[in-house]
């Protein structure tokens, strides 16, 4: 819009003296087309769900509390919670040692990432699982020594004992790699910092280097946590009866696959939108600058004590 | 040693550090004494090596050569015969706690307060009793003008102040030697005067301090000995009166001319 010179204003307000200024906001008609577009999706979307009767509601409700589909719920949430943690220890180790001068841990640290996020969570599973078949007894021998321990690895790979190895050790790939970013985006004059006070590099990153960088890390970790949620899913293929292995357990009886999959789902959605909110919270609080997450934390510990 | 004879030894006996990054020597043979009790403030132009010799006394770089002694002790090395054996990490952190350091950037712990900041390294190093700790932190704070400060995150504090809170610091592992990185480079100018008095104070306490600046002025009202660097040579060492008021070199005339 052009401004207008002061004679222009002048010359309008003479031609319309008691004009009442009026503003008309800006007529988007692609917004408000698209808009209704979207409207009569969601309505024949909610018309359908609701008056088809294949997607069996009565049913769905019947069995969302039901023993086999919480114990189902419970797995799925202890699954994603000993992970997360297990993940999270083990993939700090993987992410600081590179920062170590020692090449073959560096290496070696490289190759894990490569290998275990470059092949897919399922065939991991499915590996560990059928780990027998490959080594019949597992062996604790010293190095050209006498034997220690010897187990049969049929008894030792249960659907537990493979679905953790299988997502552990895939989850914490991942977290390598977030919390590498982290301690990464500390500024080196933190070390420095450190190192000319006396402190040891093991007590700095302990100290100093890693509380900064949870601010990088927890946003991604919270969006991981979501993800490896649903990922617990794939344990079904191993006989763990998580949530979604309980419905399908369920349906192969009844043969109510759709509303038994929306029972599952439902559990997700729900789950997901608690972790949700979780993540937001987090990003509110670690996401800015330092200074009012550091006070707010010192705020909030001062209450609590 | 008696005791005579340990108080006339220099606290900081450098001799022919060399010290390259990759092809670049950045260090071409500096020999320095730095006698107990002294201010040394450390000239140059920008690049000519002052921030690397002073992070090679507290081995936070590792000389390729020459011999560097801090209170007697070789830095980073252990003679045995007539070899040299790199240190370990915890012996290299033993000798690091005589020696404090004041960076350009403060590099103060963003998520600790003011007190948690000067307390940190004596509890984690020293496994110092918590409350006797605090309350030396506290003088300390009381000491550098910030007693009222002492809840108050760095990036509460102004420039100013976090320097004054990152010499607190370095106090509080009770140095025999302070290191000073161009402590007031980063400040706006008001805020020069409040970390120069902190530091006038610290070297009437007799404090041994070593300090790369461009303030001409401190470096002639505190110092001792000015030395000047240029391009990885010390060029001409003498009092302030010396070097300042009379250079002998046209290399720290031709700097001089520019700075004042
Ligand atoms: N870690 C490093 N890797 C490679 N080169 C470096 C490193 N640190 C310093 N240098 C180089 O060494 C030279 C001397 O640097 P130094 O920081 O000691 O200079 P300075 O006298 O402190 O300069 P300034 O007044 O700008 O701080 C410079 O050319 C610099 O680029
Ligand atoms: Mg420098």
């Amino acid at each position: 819009m052009e401004t207008m010179t002061p004679t222009q204003a002048a010359a309008i307000k003479e031609r319309e003296p008691d004009a009442a200024i009026v503003a008309v906001p800006v007529r988007n008609y692609g917004t408000a087309v698209a808009a209704a577009i979207v409207l009569i999706i969601a309505a024949a979307i909610g018309y359908s769900l609701l008056t088809n009767p294949n997607f069996q509601w009565g049913v769905v409700a019947g069995y969302v509390f039901s023993p086999v589909i919480l114990q189902g719920l419970g797995r799925t949430l202890l699954l994603t919670v000993i992970t997360m943690v297990l993940a999270v220890i083990l993939g700090t180790g993987l992410a600081i040692a590179p920062r170590s001068k020692n090449p073959v841990l560096r290496m070696a640290s490289q190759a894990y990432i490569w290998f275990f996020r470059g092949t897919p969570v399922l065939v991991q599973l499915i590996f560990w699982y059928n780990l027998s078949a490959l080594y019949q007894y597992v062996v604790l021998q010293v190095p050209f020594g006498p034997e220690l321990f010897r187990i049969d690895t049929n008894s030792l790979i249960t659907p537990w004992t493979a679905a953790l190895l299988g997502l552990v050790l895939n989850e914490a790939a991942y977290m390598a790699e977030i919390i590498r970013a982290g301690i990464g985006s500390v500024d080196n004059g933190q070390q420095e910092a450190a190192s000319a006070l006396g402190i040891s590099k093991s007590q700095s990153m302990r100290r100093i280097i890693l509380p900064q960088a949870m601010r990088v890390v927890i946003p991604p970790t919270a969006n991981e946590t979501i993800n490896l949620l649903k990922v617990t899913s794939l344990v079904s293929v191993i006989t763990l009866p998580e949530l979604l292995y309980s419905a399908q357990i369920i349906y192969s009886r009844t043969f109510e696959t759709i509303p038994l999959l929306i029972v599952a789902s439902l559990w997700y959605l729900a789950i997901t939108t608690v972790l949700t909110i979780g993540q937001n919270y987090m990003e509110r609080k670690y996401g800015r600058g330092n200074l009012p997450t550091a006070v707010k934390m010192k705020r909030i510990k001062r209450i609590l004590r | 040693m008696s005791a005579i004879t340990d108080r006339q030894r220099p606290l900081v006996e450098a001799s022919n550090i060399r010290k390259s990054f990759g092809h670049l020597e950045v260090l071409k043979g500096i020999d320095m004494v730095v006698e107990q009790g002294t201010v040394s403030c450390l000239l140059g132009p920008s690049g000519s090596g002052k921030s690397t010799f002073l992070r090679c006394i507290n081995h936070l770089e590792k000389v390729n050569s020459g011999r560097l002694l801090v209170d007697g002790e070789l830095i980073g090395y252990r003679q045995r015969g007539n070899k040299l054996y790199e240190m370990k990490e915890r012996e290299v952190v033993a000798q690091r706690q005589k020696i404090g350091m004041v960076f350009q950037r403060f590099n103060l712990f963003p998520h600790m307060t003011a007190l948690e900041n000067v307390m940190e390294a004596p509890v984690l190093v020293h496994k110092e009793n918590r409350a006797v700790v605090e309350e030396r932190a506290r003088r300390l704070l009381d000491r550098v003008g910030l007693g009222n400060r002492v809840n108050n995150f760095p990036s509460q504090l102004s420039g100013g102040q976090q320097q004054r809170v990152a010499i607190a610091r370095a106090l509080a592992m009770e140095p025999k030697l302070m290191l000073f990185d161009e402590p007031t480079s980063a400040l706006d100018p008001e805020l020069v005067g409040e970390v120069l008095d902190v530091m006038k104070e610290l070297a009437e306490t007799g404090m041994t301090m070593i300090v790369v600046t461009h303030e001409i002025n401190f470096a002639k009202e505190v110092g001792d000995k000015v030395v000047f660097m240029d391009d990885g040579y010390v060029v001409e060492t003498g009092t302030p009166e010396q070097v300042l008021g009379n250079p002998q070199e046209a290399r720290t005339k031709s700097f001089l001319s520019k700075v004042l």
